[in-house]
């Protein structure tokens, strides 16, 4: 606290930032703010102000605008305040002017003038502040005024300058690339630049033109990996050294830009092996800073040509990673090994019980990971325990946001994935009750076309038991309070299509649900509107059946009701109703063919059934139609459509919404024709129009139009055969031709049987619980093996519970390993420093986990180690940490305790408080356990490192 | 782009420095330091030190009473942010000596000035505490 307040700075200043410390709530914290702008608003425009007090001003503007409130009033003063002669005053002015204004705020204009005098400047730092100020609020505009001072800049002596020159035009190329597209060979030439400042600043820029354009700069792999190497040897100074790693932020920019040039480049990854693998082998694994390391080197080795060693390595640091109690290591892990399975499918396997675990683990981020690893691994073997789970999860949230992506996901693997049409309709059905309002319109419409195709025309019952099950459903989950719009449109229209088609259902039953529905949602149009066109299919049906329709008084009233509606479309089909049920069976038939919806329409575009009327009207001396083509250039102002035409195209303007009435005046001819009666002379090939027009007369204008699509394009089932065959083939041996759910039933028990398999040959040793090995099974065991598991079912079940075994040993034999491996994790987060009150009970970790086995062993013998032998580096500092809050506890402002320990102290006395430390606590594993065993009895909450640990042992 | 902005808040949920590297008004910020500040302050310190918002993954770390919030890009080494998170520490702690909350709040643009040597664009481009803090002490000395 020593350094609170300067000599500079007023009591005033002091005040006002001792207030909003203390500040209790958001609502003290907002009256403070509200007066000092009061303050501000009147003090900061007297005239003579002294520097020193203008600079106080414009910072305590900051704070008003940092915490929520608006300072525009002040803007004017930051921006006086560039001008200043004093640097510290001048290079205050522009970082407030950064943080209050956007690059297209009106007083920039005022800048862009002090900035380029600035560049000028003798003072580095100077030029150093304006390129900052550059960097923030130089827009596509202004650029050109600046451009040319920062190119020469790129010449600077100063490399700090150098640096900043750099990003400034990595600024530019992000604005806009054809402002310096010239000057692109810059950023190569400042990549050989001496100091490694200025290098590592180049690779930001490099990094991005190399996504947008990999071919270009495949010349430069070879600098690339030679710098990477001479990072790795430690050949930058050591100021870039960070926690004994070589300039780690370097390697790991140099580490992208490596997997991106080597992406599918066989001969550019060549280069890249061996520097890759020394790093791999180098790097520190206790460390954080060498994890992310590691991990970036993953991330390359999975996105360059494979290489079998790297792809060795690579999983080796990803099963680390995984075993590891970190649940930061655990979560870049799952990361990595979705990056890997792309490569080499088979690596998930031997870490299936981790993946499981991630998965089952409270904490939403680790979970939401693994969900992104499943859907990256999902097969058509395990796409339904993988769909479930992501279901249930999608139903447990709230964040609409993520809702959104993981409904579009469970979406995605169904269409792709379907073992069955009828688990798919049933995966739509969930995704539709709990996240219908957030799925594409889209996938409403594949799921009705699914139903009314079928499987296809080889297997008609088995069509008819999927729309019956389909229909049970929906009748189903109408009984469930607000079900979201789009679903209750794909219920309606299977309602009134399939409702009544296998008998089971009465139609005054269907036709009160559909009511209901119209009814209960009646803000929504386009629900109604699908309902009565359901009804008006349902009554077709009847009609065309032979059986008088008995119309519900409810259906009476809704249809009155839409007589007069509002919404003319609704009117329309109110209308239609009508008619059909007035007409004779045979006539609804024609209009209305049961199940016909997915029938070919041929649309008679040159409309020849009104041939005959336009006869009669030439006859009766009418002008003969001239078709578009031929009348070019000459203007008939009688003809409405192509006045309108020339009309839109010479104006430039609205040329579309003009065109698009074309289609639409056709195709309302016939429903306008059928409402009045005048059906009758029309000529056949529009009847089978009229059905398929019918159901869904353009329900509001796009969803009727992208249906229409839908229907006409003929487009392959995306979820389609080739994945159900392979289903089939499983299953053919039980009955599958049965009703709802007879494929899930037979689902389950193969997986069941599978599981078993595994449980019983692992029987010694049961510590994973059978419901999670069961999980495991059907999301891995489909793998590779589950190919070949008919013809050799015992080898699969050997095979599996080896794997189980092997991820077991380490776990049930700790001592013994313990003893014998050499210290490679990492403590869970080393310089955490963490909350002091719980540090305490840290140490008392590691005697637990001896004990409970639970954990990895590694870590124990490190500490151990530590306990006996001399100078380690950094689990010293764990230590370190762990011991000294109980001093700090109550002063919490004091920061960095800890770290400041470490950098005031050296080794030496580090080791020494570690070693004293250990001796306490560290062997004596009993006592240890008491101690903790105490410290939770006393109510201490057992919320540190390792949630594990605790969780096992307190159930 | 990589790194979005950098907040540091108290266990309070007040902010004590923001920086913003893509712009955003002023109820977006206050809009989006609420919902993220709510979301890492509830969580314990066994979970991953990084929290997904909206399009946004957020890395934090703690120090005693403050939050070190570093919003990045999705295809961002989490890992590598979080050390950087303890690098900025580290380099206030040099500067500072025994940084604190209050050194923070009464030298917010001293703070500020370390971020801008640090990162620029979103990226991290220096990472030498040398170089990072000699500007700041040439201006101390001139002034």
């Amino acid at each position: 606290m020593g350094s609170q307040g300067g000599f500079y700075q007023s009591k005033e200043f002091l005040d006002l930032v001792k207030s909003i410390g203390e500040a209790r709530s958001k609502a003290e914290e907002d009256r403070i703010v509200l007066n000092e702008i009061e303050t501000l608003k009147r003090r900061i425009s007297e005239p003579d102000i002294p520097k020193r007090k203008m600079k106080e001003f414009i910072i305590r503007l900051v704070y008003v605008e940092m915490l929520g409130h608006d300072a525009s009033f002040g803007y004017i003063h930051a921006v006086k305040m560039t001008h200043d002669d004093s640097l510290l005053v001048k290079r205050t002015g522009y970082l407030a002017v950064t943080l209050f204004l956007n690059e297209d705020h009106d007083l920039i204009i005022l800048i862009v003038n002090t900035i380029q005098k600035d560049l000028k400047s003798d003072n580095y730092l100077v030029v150093c502040a304006a390129l900052n100020a550059v960097c923030k609020l130089i827009n596509e505009e202004t650029i050109p005024a600046v451009l040319p001072q920062v190119v020469e800049l790129l010449g600077h002596p100063k490399e700090a300058v150098r640096k900043k020159a750099i990003m400034a035009l990595h600024r530019f190329y992000h604005k806009s690339p054809s402002s310096v597209s010239h000057l692109v060979s810059n950023f190569r030439k400042r990549l050989c630049d001496n100091d490694p400042g200025v290098m590592g600043a180049t690779l930001c820029p490099l990094f991005d033109l190399i996504t947008t354009d990999v071919n270009s700069y495949k010349d430069l792999v070879i600098s690339f990996v030679s710098i990477l190497k001479q990072v790795a040897e430690r050949r930058l100074p050591k100021a870039y050294d960070y926690h004994q790693m070589p300039a780690p932020f370097i390697q790991i920019k140099l580490l992208k830009i490596l997997a991106l040039l080597g992406s599918g480049d066989k001969q550019a990854s060549e280069n890249m092996y061996t520097v890759v693998g020394d790093i791999f082998r180098k790097c520190d694994s206790s460390s954080n800073i060498g994890n992310a390391v590691l991990y970036e080197c993953i991330c390359c080795v999975s996105s360059i040509y494979p290489n079998p060693k790297l792809l060795e390595s690579a999983a080796d640091v990803i099963s680390r990673f995984l075993k590891s109690d970190s649940h930061n290591l655990k979560y870049m892990g799952i990361d990595a090994l979705g990056r890997l399975i792309k490569i080499s499918p088979e690596i998930a396997e031997q870490h299936q019980l981790a993946v499981i675990d991630c998965l089952e683990d409270p904490d939403d981020t680790l979970k939401r990971k693994t969900f992104e690893l499943l859907y990256k691994m999902t097969k058509s073997t395990n796409v339904d325990v993988i769909v479930d789970r992501m279901i249930d999860y999608m139903i447990s949230i709230n964040d609409s946001h993520y809702k959104t992506e993981i409904a579009s996901r469970c979406v995605e693997l169904a269409e792709q994935f379907a073992p069955s049409n009828q688990w798919f309709i049933q995966t739509m059905n969930k995704v539709f009750e709990h996240a219908g309002d957030l799925v594409n319109i889209k996938v409403a419409h594949n799921l009705m076309r699914l139903i009314a195709e079928g499987f296809g025309e080889d297997d008609d019952s088995a069509d008819t038991q999927l729309r019956s099950s389909a229909v049970e459903s929906y009748l189903r989950i109408l009984g469930e309070p607000k079900l979201p719009s789009v679903f209750l449109q794909v219920i309606c229209w299977v309602l009134g299509e399939y409702g009544t088609a296998d008998g089971k259902f009465s139609a005054s039953y269907i036709t009160g649900k559909l009511c209901d529905v119209a009814e209960a949602y009646s803000n929504d149009e386009t629900v109604k509107a699908y309902a009565v066109t359901a009804l008006m299919k349902i009554y077709a049906f009847e009609i065309a059946a032979g059986r008088k329709i008995d119309m519900l008084p409810e259906c009476q009233s809704l249809i009155e009701e839409l007589l007069a509606s509002h919404s003319t479309d609704l009117q329309q089909r109110a209308y239609e109703l009508q008619a059909v049920i007035g007409l004779d069976a045979h006539a609804v038939e024609c209009i209305m063919p049961s199940d016909a919806s997915c029938e070919d329409i041929e649309v008679d575009k040159s409309l020849s059934f009104l041939n005959g009327y336009v006869q009669e009207a030439i006859e009766k001396g009418a002008q003969p139609y001239i078709p578009e083509s031929e009348r070019s250039g000459m203007l008939n102002i009688s003809n409405f459509r192509n006045q309108d035409h020339i009309e839109a195209s010479s104006h430039g303007l609205r040329f579309e919404a003009y065109e698009l009435p074309k289609p639409t005046v056709q195709s309302s001819i016939p429903p306008a024709t059928l409402a009045s009666n005048e059906l009758v002379p029309v000529p056949e090939p529009v009847y089978s129009r009229e059905s398929y027009q019918t159901p869904m007369p353009s329900v509001s204008s796009d969803a009727g139009s992208s249906e229409l699509k839908l229907r006409l394009d003929g487009v392959q089932k995306k979820w389609g055969r080739p994945t159900y065959s392979p289903a089939t083939s499983t299953v053919n041996s039980t009955t599958q031709k049965t009703v709802n759910g007879t494929t899930q039933v037979d689902g389950a028990s193969s997986s069941n049987s599978r599981s078993r398999e595994t449980y019983d040959s692992r029987k010694p040793q049961v510590e994973i619980s059978p419901e999670k090995q069961k999980l495991a099974a059907s999301l891995f065991g489909g793998s590779s093996k589950a190919e070949k598991r008919p013809a050799t079912g015992h080898k699969t079940s050997k095979a599996s519970s080896h794997t189980v075994e092997k991820s077991h040993v380490p776990k049930s034999s700790v001592e013994v390993v313990s003893e014998k491996r050499a210290p490679v994790q990492p403590p869970p987060d080393l310089l955490d420093l963490g909350e002091p009150t719980i540090a305490s009970s840290a140490p008392s970790i590691d005697p637990f986990k001896q004990l409970e086995g639970l954990l990895d062993p590694t870590q124990d013998a490190s500490a151990v180690n530590h306990g006996s032998t001399t100078v380690t580096k950094s689990p010293d500092i764990m230590g370190l940490y762990a011991e000294t809050p109980a001093g700090i506890q109550d002063k919490d402002d004091n920061l960095l305790s800890g770290l400041s320990n470490l950098s005031v102290t050296n080794i030496p006395s580090g080791t020494t408080t570690t070693t004293s430390m250990q001796s306490s606590k560290g062997p004596n594993l009993k006592d240890a356990l008491e101690k903790d065993a105490l410290v939770r009895q006393m109510g201490v909450t057992p919320s540190t490192q390792n949630p594990n640990l605790f969780k096992d042992l307190l159930g | 782009m990589g790194i979005r902005f950098i907040l540091m808040v108290n266990k309070q949920g007040q902010t004590r420095l923001a920086q913003y590297y893509e712009w955003l008004t002023l109820e977006e910020r206050r809009a989006l330091e609420g919902e993220i500040v709510r979301k890492c302050l509830a969580r314990n310190e066994q979970q991953c030190s990084f929290v997904e918002h909206r399009n946004y993954k957020i890395v934090y770390r703690r120090y005693a009473s403050l939050f070190f919030l570093v919003g990045v890009d999705n295809d961002e080494n989490e890992l590598a942010i979080l050390e950087f998170i303890h690098l900025l520490v580290e380099t206030m702690d040099r500067h500072f000596g025994n940084v604190c909350e209050l050194d923070i709040m009464f030298h917010l643009e001293k703070a500020h000035f370390m971020l801008e040597e640090m990162v620029m664009n979103g990226s991290i481009i220096e990472t030498s505490k040398a170089n990072i803090l000699t500007p700041i002490q040439l201006m101390d000395k001139a002034s």
